[in-house]
């Protein structure tokens, strides 16, 4: 048997059953074969609705599936570890013509993918706002912050983290839609945090997650807003567990 | 027989039950009579976490059973290095009292297919799936117990009987065996087998830990029983019938009781965990070993 003749005759229900396949009956049954087809669909779509549950929620089970199936059909896991199946989905939920009636999905299927990355992250304990204050003031500017491995920021033009938090309980929550929002997602210890976070303060987290030094990602956020707070930003992203401690 | 890894102790010969997150506050609350909790390797290979201080939790109270559904044992391609090395640090973490995985593959050229796929019984493979347990328990640094696959198909090229190749492989290998006693249900049904005949045959001196599980019910094209190895359910009276049949033969051995879709709630994975406690009570405590399948 070729095994990559048996697999590609599972991802594609066009193809006949593999010759070699049998039965008690001696005879090859598309239904037998269909078993491990439905298998394969089935796990690698419940993967994907473990990790984009909110996704799920928003199109409803039967779309959903059929969104997964699309996507399954382009991309498999590149590792048995099921939670980081779906790296790209997102992306392909993007360019998913049948979807397009709701913009804000692919960037919520951001949010969720992140959440996920946040949760499994490497455990370490995140810089304290003591250990900031810590800093000479002179030296603070030119300092670099190392991101803590679960931080990650989502910048969307809808209202994800709205979005998002509407749709963790049985009940769907009120929601917005058309409001850019900015999401900050930390693990400081065991539980994935979701904040919305100001403008401003999401073009200064997104310097320093990229490694620019304070002072740099400040400069920009006073361009972005001259009303930008600089200590309660700095403060606020630390409190929240952004960032594993002093760049070296 | 020690079927340990690396603690030198084995599983207790009790029944254990498959870990699942929804549960685990509660079991760390109340601390449940269970023998031993068995976890999908590939579930706790993230960095970090909540699954990690959960297992740690677990591994404190309870001794662990690690069962690996994604090393694809019989792909014809190479084994996966990566994953070798994650289930290595994942054994010397967690230091495991027993550690498992399928006969069976689960990996195309564009990537991983999440089920338990079958291969042909030839001389072929079985030189194929020795050569990967010996890597595996090398690399690992652990002894395997490798389980008896559930399957709807037959291969035109198999000329090996499925026990015959099992053993030949522990033979070869000096692994252990997982024997899945819904799994030899579901075959047996599928294949127009006999399943006690299945079980009298097994070589039950190399058997480390049992899996009962609940089926599905279908039909084939010819509308033939099919059992479809579902894991959704309470196990089927006919597969307890055959455990007791099984136990009569091994002994009392670690039994898990396997339920990963439609997870109910914790008592009733309790109540099926009392239900196999009680057959491992009436079991004789001694193996049988007669080579009665060789007659």
């Amino acid at each position: 048997m070729d095994q990559n003749a048996f697999a590609s005759a599972l991802l594609d229900p066009t193809l006949p059953v593999p010759g070699g396949v049998t039965s008690a009956r001696g005879e090859a049954d598309a239904a037998r074969f269909a078993v491990y087809r439905n298998n394969v669909a089935v796990s690698l779509s419940k993967a994907l609705g473990q990790r984009f549950p909110v996704v799920q929620r928003l199109v409803g089970d039967d779309f959903f599936a059929g969104m997964a199936r699309a996507y399954i059909a382009t991309t498999l896991p590149d590792s048995p570890l099921m939670f980081a199946y779906g790296d790209t989905f997102p992306d392909f939920v993007a360019g998913f013509a049948p979807a397009a009636a709701l913009p804000y999905l692919a960037d919520t299927a951001r949010l969720e993918a992140q959440w996920t990355r946040a949760y499994h992250a490497a455990d370490i304990a995140p810089l304290t706002v003591e250990a900031l204050a810590g800093l000479a003031p002179e030296l603070l500017g030119g300092a670099r912050l190392a991101p803590h491995p679960a931080a990650a920021l989502v910048r969307s033009a809808y209202s994800v983290g709205m979005i998002w938090q509407a749709h963790q309980g049985d009940e769907v929550g009120a929601q917005t839609v058309m409001t850019p929002e900015s999401v900050m997602i930390t693990r400081p210890e065991f539980d994935v945090r979701v904040h919305v976070i100001a403008e401003a303060d999401a073009v200064f987290a997104a310097a320093l997650l990229r490694g620019e030094s304070i002072g740099e990602a400040a400069t920009a956020a006073f361009g972005t807003d001259p009303t930008f707070d600089f200590g309660r930003a700095i403060v606020g992203l630390t409190s929240l567990g952004a960032f594993a401690g002093l760049a070296s | 027989m020690n079927t340990g890894t690396q603690s030198g102790e084995a599983l207790p010969a009790r029944a254990g039950l498959g870990l699942k997150p929804e549960h685990i506050d509660e079991i760390i609350a109340t601390e449940p009579d269970v023998g031993f909790f068995e976890v999908h390797a590939e579930n706790y290979m993230g960095d970090g976490g909540a699954p990690h201080r959960a297992l740690t939790a677990i591994t404190s109270r309870y001794p662990l059973s690690l069962h690996g559904v994604g090393l694809s044992i019989g792909a014809e391609r190479p084994l996966d290095k990566a994953h070798l090395a994650r289930l290595k640090a994942l054994v010397e973490r967690y230091r495991p009292q027993s550690f498992s995985e399928h006969l069976a593959w689960s990996t195309h050229e564009s990537g991983f297919l999440n089920d338990l796929l079958p291969l042909p019984y030839t001389k072929a493979t079985l030189e194929r799936v020795s050569a990967h347990v010996d890597a595996v328990q090398q690399t690992v640094g652990a002894r395997m117990l490798l389980e008896n696959p559930s399957t709807y198909i037959l291969f035109e090229d198999s000329v090996i009987d499925e026990i015959d190749f099992l053993e030949a492989i522990a033979e070869n290998t000096g692994c252990g065996l997982l024997l899945d006693v819904n799994n030899v249900m579901v075959s047996a049904v599928n294949h127009r087998l006999d399943a006690f005949a299945y079980i009298d045959r097994f070589p039950v001196e190399r058997v480390g830990e049992i899996h009962l599980a609940g089926y599905d019910e279908t039909v084939d094209g010819a509308g033939d029983r099919l059992l479809i190895d579902a894991h959704n359910s309470t196990v089927a009276d006919d597969v307890f019938a055959l455990y007791r049949h099984t136990l009569g033969r091994t002994g009392p051995v670690p039994t898990l009781i396997e339920w990963d879709n439609d997870v109910p709630a914790f008592p009733v994975l309790l109540a099926e965990a009392t239900h196999a406690n009680q057959m491992l009570d009436a079991a004789p405590h001694w193996r049988d070993v007669r080579v009665a399948r060789r007659a």
